[in-house]
């Protein structure tokens, strides 16, 4: 597409003077080109000859089947999510590229290590797209300890949200805690003076917290509600003495007590490294609850190929591999672009954000119109990526057409619907064919 | 970039007359000055890094290693590293097979396509016979079918005359698809070899042939090295045509993997060494041959 505009620019020279200069025989001529027809002839016009006669007949292939082939593009529920996510990438995976690679173009510009830039980002178009499935296989997988995108998201999360520490704490056996809201709340309302204990079981030793310390029970304040939680646990003697801080328990560093009454927190506190807490005059009268946020599981992280987001996930595997390819082309349409326009849009005050909005975007519209579209029919085609990336089980959420097509002609023995298919992807990219022939047309016939 | 910003700075007073109501964007943009451009490529080239590397590392982790915590680990542990994943592959008879089974396709699907490209593509440009431009355009019109199309005929096309499962038949059909993009490029790159020269070799008695191998392929070496680079790359990087066409004896580097990635988790000891075997090759075309590459890409990616 692009070489037919690289290669005008020696205009080509009119057929008239390209007579040939030994007046060629019949038989020579044959021989060059025969073997290029004769290729194309089988392995491209058949092909497609057949697959629009297949796509009329039944799956056996003997019983004309008229267009109940075509009348599953839109009932078979395969093809259906694979045409729904078909849209979707033809919306958002050009897009994303051609604005990331006018971006890139634009700043690369501006810093005298552009090139080496350019090439970071454009060395994904060299590799397979096996290759690059392996690869964001690999970075989206769930477990934090495997998937670089999971273990950065749940460094984030834990920065903002501390995962809890107390993940399968619960209470024993006679404890003043009832089961709340997933988390404990006392059955009784608590008292000034009183000193309280909370103990739970439950807590692996190797998750406690580093800060936990000895427990201690609290001491009584008579204007206040104190209290003690702690792992009522003494290892090799199991309890030790049910519901009593025993002397190598350790106490619930970090965990949140609140002051519960009638259904409002009127008082809150965490309970230090010996596990014990102070509640202030207030919370007299109140239960006290340890919220669930204590005892939440470990942030996991986002499931990136789960049904709902492997669409996405994968688009972002395909921005990786083409924005370097969009890139280059729009930094060779703005190799052409006059410096004296962007200069002069400076000098008449325009600044930065205006120059680039208002001139080279305008500009450059013809060179983003050709990434954009042939990054379109690109996306028609995808396969790799989606058969690799998506793991089998959202595989069928993640499907696309030319992934169903393969499935429907290869391993369900459909291949009638499976040519319809096909038929359908060449009626998507035949606006292209016929915008190629009529710009060379012009070309050819000077 | 300091003499550019020393450029922006000149018509700063200018600036500031027009400056009444900077929108969002505009503060933005005069926002990112040298160095926020600088630190958001930085930022950038190595989030596009990032996923290469982890394969890298991965591939040297032993399985256990990787099994016990992320390939980051190595930072801090780097006598994790080894070579053994990359040595057991290599023993492994399937992979090896299938990595000469990539070259066994790719080499003759280059060459054929190179040969034939270029004979008809010289036929298009300097032969005369009725319907020269049509025939032309018919085949520019074959640039943008989409390979699915063909994937059923041609598969029932090969089993009947014995092709499927071959790495012929893999060979083929690669050149099938390679053509149309090889003789538009090459026509077009023949057409605007200067009339002179070929008349003056004319002269010297060369014959239609002689012609061709001693004036015009010659000639025509960048566009052939263009178009080289990107069918050796499109062929060596196929996964779809060959799982198609190929069988576990005939199949390439890209299927053998790809069976692999069915039960992907136990097996990143087999799947990240061979991704990265199967990339060596293209990366080394891709820094050997910068230039030529571009171009082949950015004039190929029609297909």
């Amino acid at each position: 597409m692009t070489s037919a505009t690289a290669g005008g620019t020696a205009p080509v020279p009119p057929a008239r003077t390209r007579k040939s200069v030994t007046g060629t025989r019949k038989a020579v001529v044959a021989l060059f080109l025969l073997p290029a027809l004769v290729l194309l002839g089988a392995l491209v016009v058949y092909p497609i000859g057949y697959s629009v006669v297949r796509s009329f007949y039944d799956q056996q292939g003997d019983g004309f089947a008229g267009f109940d082939n075509y009348k599953a593009l839109f009932t078979d529920d395969g093809i259906r999510t694979a045409l729904k996510n078909n849209i979707i990438w033809v919306v958002f995976a050009p897009s994303v590229a051609t604005a990331l690679g006018l971006v890139f173009a634009v700043l690369t510009e501006r810093v005298r290590w552009g090139t080496a830039f350019k090439l970071v980002v454009f060395m994904p178009m060299a590799i397979s797209m096996l290759a690059a499935g392996i690869i964001f296989r690999l970075v989206y997988d769930q477990d934090p300890d495997k998937g670089v995108a999971n273990a950065v998201w749940v460094g984030v999360h834990d920065t903002f949200a501390p995962s809890s520490a107390f993940p399968k704490a619960h209470p024993g056996r006679r404890s003043p805690l009832v089961a709340d809201k997933g988390g404990f709340v006392t059955r009784d309302p608590v008292h000034t003076g009183q000193s309280v204990a909370l103990p739970l079981v439950g807590v692996a030793p190797d998750v406690m917290p580093d800060s936990a310390g000895k427990a201690v029970q609290a001491a009584t304040d008579p204007g206040r509600v104190t209290g003690t939680a702690w792992q009522d646990f003494t290892r090799g003697k199991g309890v030790g003495t049910l519901g009593r801080v025993d002397p190598s328990e350790l106490g619930y560093s970090g965990m949140r007590i609140e002051a519960v009454k009638d259904g409002e927190v009127v008082d809150s506190a965490k309970a230090g490294a010996d596990g014990t807490f102070s509640l202030s005059a207030k919370a007299d009268g109140a239960r006290l609850r340890l919220p669930a946020s204590n005892f939440a599981e470990p942030y996991n992280g986002v499931d990136w190929l789960g049904p709902s987001l492997v669409t996405p996930a994968i688009i972002g595997s395909y921005v990786w591999m083409w924005a370097g390819f969009a890139m280059v082309l729009i930094a060779a349409g703005l190799a052409g672009v006059p410096r004296e326009l962007l200069e002069a849009a400076r000098v008449d005050g325009a600044n930065e954000w205006q120059v680039f909005r208002r001139v080279t975007v305008p500009l450059l519209a013809p060179v983003l119109a050709v990434v954009a579209v042939t990054l379109m029919i690109n996306v028609l085609k995808v396969f790799d990526l989606v058969f690799i990336i998506a793991p089998g089980s959202s595989q069928d959420d993640a499907n696309v057409l030319a992934l169903e097509l393969y499935r429907k002609g290869f391993s369900e023995g459909r291949p009638g619907v499976a040519s319809a298919i096909a038929v359908f992807l060449l009626l998507l990219v035949i606006p292209v064919m016929a915008f190629n022939v009529r710009r060379l047309r012009r070309e050819v016939r000077r | 970039m300091t003499t550019h910003a020393g450029r922006l700075a000149e018509p700063a007073p200018a600036k500031a007359l027009n400056r009444a109501r900077p929108s969002l964007g505009s503060r933005i943009a005069s926002g990112v000055g040298g160095g926020a451009v600088r630190v958001v490529l930085l930022l950038v080239g190595l989030f596009w890094l990032v996923p290469t590397i982890g394969l890298l590392l991965s591939s040297l982790r032993s399985p256990e290693d990787m099994g016990a915590s992320g390939w980051w680990k190595v930072f801090t542990a780097p006598s994790q590293l080894t070579v053994d994943n990359y040595q057991k592959l290599l023993e492994n008879g399937d992979i090896t097979n299938s990595l000469l089974n990539t070259v066994l396709i790719t080499v003759p699907a280059t060459v054929l396509v190179v040969v034939i490209g270029s004979l008809a593509g010289y036929a298009f440009a300097w032969m005369e016979f009725p319907g020269r431009d049509w025939w032309f355009l018919g085949v520019v019109g074959l640039l943008v079918v989409p390979v699915q199309v063909a994937l059923i005929p041609i598969a029932e096309l090969f089993g009947k005359i014995g092709l499927f499962g071959s790495i012929a038949g893999v060979v083929l059909f690669h050149v099938g698809y390679g053509l149309p993009f090889a003789v538009f490029l090459l026509r077009n790159f023949f057409a605007e070899i200067p009339r002179e020269l070929l008349e003056a070799a004319r002269l010297d008695g060369a014959g239609e042939l002689r012609l061709f191998a001693r004036v015009v392929m010659p000639l025509g070496g960048p566009a052939i090295a263009s178009l080289g680079i990107f069918q050796f790359l499109w062929v060596w990087n196929d996964m779809l045509v060959a799982l198609v066409f190929s069988d576990s004896g005939s199949q390439p580097i890209t299927v053998a993997l790809q069976t692999q990635v069915r039960q992907f988790g136990n097996n990143i000891d087999v799947l990240a060494p061979g991704a990265f075997i199967s990339m060596v090759v293209p990366l080394a075309v891709f820094f050997a041959f910068q230039r030529q590459f571009v171009s082949g890409v950015m004039a190929g990616a029609v297909k």
